[in-house]
């Protein structure tokens, strides 16, 4: 018997799922595996895993809570992954984010919210950007690889939030922990709870209008512009962007500049909503995650909504893994790398169709 | 400065670049032989932890470091696995191996630390260890380290002077050629891939063993990341790995002695030291490749790009 293997014609509508589910599952099998490595129960283990994830309603609250920022976070580095470039660095801009939005918190803490939170929004921004666009600026002019400096610029980013949290912005009141005084209410992105009342829907707030409005942004930039269909094509390469006169350098420094954008908004909305005050805890991991979620997504809008929603999901599991079983928080990132690396193996099944072949007679078996 | 200091900071730099060293070297055989792999950090802190682990239930460092050499070619034979045999892509497979990794090595590590471990010891190279300067710095350190200066000559050796490493280079340069040459690319490529993971393993296996003897995890902290920078510094050649990986434990042993003399530079700030360093030898080599017109300078051809099947 030998193995055949050749391209495929089209891909296969149903086998996409096919493919997901058996990756999916191979990956539980491989996390499972690992729960018995650590003694503890496998079976048992996934089950309060998806318990914790989907068993209540607060549970699946609490994970759309957390997918708004892996989502933004997710849409930042899509779009940059859709022309090649690896933007590895969403968890450092995701913390210039969360410094540039405390910057005008605790600077311009007296304006009202209808001032002070857009100014929040653009220093985040900007400063994310900014993050952003050192790794863009320094590939372009110097052919510096960008995947290598993103990811330093994270654990820079990072001891920048420290530094600022453990040294001069340190709350005097707040007995030698390192975070911020809390915010001034109008820095504070309020809960819907006004309006949907006091219920667990109440515990929504504002920020999750932002995950709309990007997606849109993210469909139309991508669909309906000239700039977007521009990208497109350079995904295929720098040399067929440059001999196409594609604005290739232009590009490189809007997506890195928008994803940087993005993912410091996703740190602008996690400190102000959900801590209300920049602490160092602000950093859980979002925009490694947002990798995962964005590759697993296939760059696609709607799809890594869904998927954010499943990995935050996840994440809330491991919390209640962590809870009733001891199991240390990293077995949530076991789970990611183990998934990613199942669905990356999978997709050779989309694009390639494995038969088992008798060779013929006259064939020397190879 | 003190002369006294001087040797120790020297010794401290040896100690400090030996784990990027065979990390490097590991990923120069892989990149040699067209594989990224961006999983050096997962594989490191894995290797950190088998290396604990075996060395805390057996007691013997030896086997310890065996352990770690063998995770982390486990875990780079996962990432060959992936993106040779089923085509996946080289940068998302390696960064999901290095999710993978740390978390398993703190998955697996948390009941542990602050364990201690036995691990390597100094002792005085005879003869050597007497040298006025050098024998201070360099000849009184553990088994490792010694094991260190030889691998830089190892890995030069086997990748030029033999003709598996030519091989092994063919494949990374022109696949197809080295088909034609009745070579087998791909077999070729998983031995690069799971070399270079081992000697990661032995990089990350120094680092519970002979840099700290308490297990904590988290070992690697960006070492990794360190290693697949100097590579590029290296122009992925043995000889200048060892430059920029004493360079880079220059650095970390300076950041560590300035943060145990009460400084009151805040200790965030010496931290960012080394990851800022990495992004200037970027800039530095990337200037220099440019101007020495890309000669001898230039990643292998077929770095990152994967064998298609036929038909």
């Amino acid at each position: 018997m030998i193995l055949i293997v050749s391209k495929r014609e089209a891909l296969p509508g149903r086998g996409v799922l096919v493919v997901y589910l058996g990756a999916l599952a191979l990956a539980l099998g491989l996390c499972a595996g690992m729960l018995l490595l650590a003694g503890k129960p496998a079976l048992g283990g996934l089950a309060v895993l998806f318990q914790g994830a989907f068993g209540q309603a607060h549970s699946l609250l609490d994970a759309l809570l957390k997918a708004i920022p892996i989502f933004l976070c997710s849409l930042g580095v899509a779009l940059c992954f859709r022309m090649q470039i690896w933007n590895i660095g969403a968890e450092g801009q995701f913390a210039l984010g969360a410094v540039g939005a405390t910057w005008a918190a605790l600077s311009f803490g007296g304006l009202p919210g209808a001032l002070l939170l857009p100014l929040m929004f653009l220093s985040a921004m900007a400063l994310g950007a900014l993050w952003g666009l050192i790794p863009a600026v320094l590939r372009l002019r110097l052919g510096v690889n960008e995947i290598i400096s993103s990811l330093m610029l994270n654990y820079v980013g990072i001891l920048v939030l420290e530094y600022l949290v453990f040294g001069i912005w340190k709350d005097p009141a707040s007995f030698g922990f390192p975070m911020t005084s809390e915010f001034p209410a109008g820095a504070q992105i309020g809960r819907m709870g006004a309006s949907l009342g006091t219920g667990l829907l109440g515990k929504l707030h504002w920020g999750l209008l932002a995950c709309p409005l990007a997606g849109l942004a993210y469909s139309v930039f991508l669909g309906r512009t000239r700039l977007g269909f521009e990208l497109a094509a350079c995904g295929e390469g720098e040399r067929v962007a440059r001999y196409a006169r594609l604005p290739y350098g232009f590009l490189v420094l809007l997506v890195m500049g928008l994803g940087g954008a993005l993912s410091g908004l996703a740190g602008c909305i996690e400190t102000s909503a959900t801590l209300g005050r920049l602490q160092p805890t602000v950093m859980v991991g979002y925009g490694y995650t947002a990798i995962v979620v964005a590759w697993l997504a296939r760059l696609k809008p709607w799809p890594i909504a869904f998927t954010a929603f499943l990995l935050a999901a996840l994440r809330v599991g491991v919390e209640a893994m962590q809870l009733e079983l001891q199991i240390p928080a990293a077995f949530g990132q076991i789970m990611e790398g183990a998934i990613l690396l199942c669905v990356l193996a999978g997709q050779f099944f989309l694009t390639y169709s494995v038969r088992l072949r008798r060779p013929a007679p006259s064939e020397a078996p190879s | 400065m003190s002369p006294e200091l001087v040797v120790a900071l020297l010794a401290a730099t040896v100690q400090a670049g030996t784990p990027i060293l065979f990390a490097t070297l590991g990923e120069i055989i892989s990149e040699r032989a067209g594989v990224l792999n961006l999983g050096v950090e997962g594989c490191m802190a894995l290797a950190s932890f088998a290396g604990f682990l075996v060395c805390h239930q057996t007691g013997s460092a030896w086997l310890g470091l065996a352990a770690g050499g063998c995770a982390g070619a486990l875990l780079a034979g996962l990432h060959g696995l992936v993106c040779q045999v089923f085509l996946g892509n080289q940068v998302v497979s390696g960064l999901a191996l290095t999710i993978f990794g740390v978390g398993l090595c703190n998955f697996l590590g948390t009941p542990y630390v602050g364990q201690a471990t036995v691990g390597f010891q100094q002792f005085a190279v005879p003869a050597l260890s007497e040298l006025p300067l050098l024998g201070a710095v360099f000849f009184r350190q553990d088994a490792l380290v010694y094991l260190s200066y030889l691998t830089p000559v190892a890995v030069w050796f086997l990748l030029w002077r033999t003709s598996l490493g030519l091989g092994l280079r063919a494949a990374g340069e022109m696949p197809a050629a080295a088909a034609a040459a009745g070579l087998n690319p791909l077999r070729l490529r998983f031995l690069g891939v799971l070399l270079g993971g081992f000697l990661c393993g032995l990089g990350g296996a120094y680092l519970s063993l002979a840099h700290t003897h308490l297990w904590t995890t988290s070992l690697s902290g960006g070492r990794g990341w360190v290693a697949v920078a100097l590579v590029i510094f290296a122009f992925w050649r043995p000889g200048r790995a060892v430059a920029g990986a004493y360079l880079f434990g220059g650095i970390m042993a300076f950041q560590l002695r300035l943060q145990a003399s009460g400084t009151n530079v805040p200790s965030s700030l010496l931290l960012m030291l080394p990851y800022v360093l990495t992004v200037l030898v970027l800039v530095l080599s990337a200037a220099r490749a440019r101007s020495a017109h890309g000669r001898g300078s230039a990643a292998p051809a077929a770095l990152g790009v994967n064998i298609e099947p036929e038909g």
